[in-house]
């Protein structure tokens, strides 16, 4: 058995204190990270590995992006250790494991807290809840349109471009009963015709929040052998995180999609063009677009024009999101990213029935998180 | 738009200790930021230390209030109930003069708002509280086609 290799060559360490005063666990972050980069004798450009603790109540959700915020940092691998007392040594190996991996090169590990005498009315303080809730800017519909109206300034794309992937994924999602929108297709005039909610965003753009599960079962390429299903490799992965809030996004037209699927794409040599499926994470239609463009697959604010050049079908020259894509799903919370991952391994394992692709070796799959700020790209590949 | 703004019973800023400088002056009408000593670089929100370099040289100084919109959107089904009796209205990201972005709320103008607008500081009461709310700034020049 092969071991995780790995060195440790900088630590950092607060003084304890019995009780703390007005202090955030984000600020006690910033203080000890610095204490051990600068222990390192490492600058924070350095870093691209980014391992933290889970921090319910002061910032409830997207902790890894809410640190890498904070600190300026764009790791290409994050995560949360939720380990209790086991977590400072989990994430250690976690670290190791990732480096090995080709995801990264130098992992901050860091874990903080802070110690109030009483808790604040507030618990989430976090920096989107000080600086943009209190101007009218809650929910993810509201980020997700500024992207929009910035590319559309920028680009000159239009409503019915965007529209043109929502109608997609409903006329996919008609050729799979479990979709919430089975039954239900909706054209491009119809998604134009449904109500704006922050503007350019209209409804049909916009996932529908549904219960639901996925699950996937991974295991080592030695035991696949002995298992009775097609195999379905990992071929390559790619991750960047760069921000939480909207405001605080490297560019409002690009994401950290287009470094993760670089990654994952020269990890498998594979290039965006030879897939025999795309995956695409879709909680709004401007999400698709950019993915589209950060795939190389059209030059930045022509997405437009390849959607009009490509059939999406599952019969199509481009088979884009043929469970339905979240848009005509429905978005199982989390689970809904997952989607992509189930249906590229039911594709590639030629299991997807009446919607089953012509060629299906290769899948290009994407996951995006808070406001297109974390990223993940898998390459799968039938064996 | 004509609700009052001031009316609302919407969630106010989290202040923190760190924090409290920026809002301090907010209250005043102002805006002021941290400048890093050490890298040059402005930076908002407030920190501990510079994202940019983890300096720790982290100076208050009052920004020009100019800006400009890089994005915005029309906001008619809010995220936060409170804010349903002043829907629809306008949020913007806002790139100060000084480099970096902060969201804030676009006053009403003559025209709609659109990406690339010259704006300005327009210290506005929200919720019970002032806030660093944005306006277009329409000059004599701006409407004169030349
Ligand atoms: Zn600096």
């Amino acid at each position: 058995m092969s071991r995780a290799k790995g060195a440790i060559v900088g630590i950092g360490e607060l003084k304890p204190q019995r009780l703390t005063s007005g202090v955030t666990t984000l600020e006690m972050i910033a203080e000890v990270s610095r204490l051990a980069v600068f222990d390192a004798g490492l600058e924070p450009g350095a870093i691209d590995g980014l391992l933290v603790g889970p921090q319910v109540g002061e910032t409830p959700q997207h902790v890894p992006a809410t640190i890498a915020e904070y600190l300026g940092l764009a790791p290409t691998m994050a995560n949360v250790v939720d380990l209790g007392g086991a977590s400072g040594a989990g994430m250690v190996w976690r670290a190791a494991a990732a480096i090995e991996a080709g995801m990264c090169e130098t992992v901050l590990c860091v874990l903080a807290n802070n110690r109030e005498e009483a808790a604040p009315r507030s618990p989430n303080r976090n920096p989107i809840r000080e600086f943009d809730v209190p101007f009218g800017a809650s929910g993810a519909n509201i980020s997700y349109a500024l992207l929009m109206q910035a590319h559309m300034a920028e680009h000159g794309s239009t409503a019915k471009d965007f529209a043109l992937i929502a109608a997609a994924a409903r006329a996919n999602g008609q050729l799979n009963p479990d979709a919430i929108f089975y039954g239900k297709p909706a054209d491009v005039e119809a998604v134009l015709a449904s109500p704006i909610i922050a503007s350019p965003l209209h409804l049909y753009e916009i996932v529908m929040p549904v219960a639901g599960g996925e699950a996937v079962v991974v295991t080592s390429a030695e035991r696949v052998r002995s298992l009775r299903k097609p195999t379905v490799h990992l071929l390559g992965a790619g991750e960047k995180v760069t921000h939480r809030a909207v405001s605080q996004a490297p560019s409002l037209t690009s994401g950290p999609l287009k470094s993760a699927m670089a990654r994952a794409l020269a990890q498998s040599g594979t290039r965006a063009d030879e897939m025999d499926l795309l995956s695409l994470y879709d909680c709004y239609t401007i999400m698709v677009a950019t993915t589209i463009e950060d795939a190389g697959l059209c030059a930045p604010g022509q997405f437009g024009a390849w959607l009009r050049d490509h059939d999406l079908t599952h019969n199509g020259d481009k088979p884009l999101n043929t469970h339905g894509g979240q848009l005509g799903f429905g978005q199982p919370d989390l689970a809904g990213g997952m989607t992509h991952v189930v249906e590229a391994v039911r594709q590639l394992r030629g299991e997807a029935g009446e919607r089953q692709i012509g060629k299906a070796a290769l899948a290009l799959v994407t996951g995006n998180g808070a406001t297109m700020s974390e990223a993940t790209a898998l390459v799968l590949g039938a064996a | 738009m004509s609700v009052d703004l001031n009316a609302l019973k919407a969630p106010g800023p989290t202040i923190t200790a760190l924090t409290q400088p920026f809002w301090d002056a907010v209250a005043q009408g102002r805006l002021k930021i941290q400048h890093c000593e050490d890298c040059g670089t402005a930076v908002f929100y407030p920190r501990p230390i510079c994202p940019h370099c983890w300096g720790k040289r982290l100076v208050w100084k009052e920004a020009s209030g100019q800006g400009q919109l890089k994005s915005f959107s029309q906001i008619h089904k809010p995220g936060h109930p409170a804010w349903l009796p002043a829907a629809p209205y306008v949020v913007g990201l806002v790139e100060l003069a000084e480099g970096p972005t902060m969201l804030s709320f676009i006053l009403p103008g003559e025209r709609p708002p659109r990406v690339g607008d010259a704006l300005q500081l327009a210290p506005t009461a929200i919720g019970g509280r002032v806030l660093p709310a944005f306006k277009s700034v329409e000059t004599a020049t701006e409407e004169t086609p030349t």
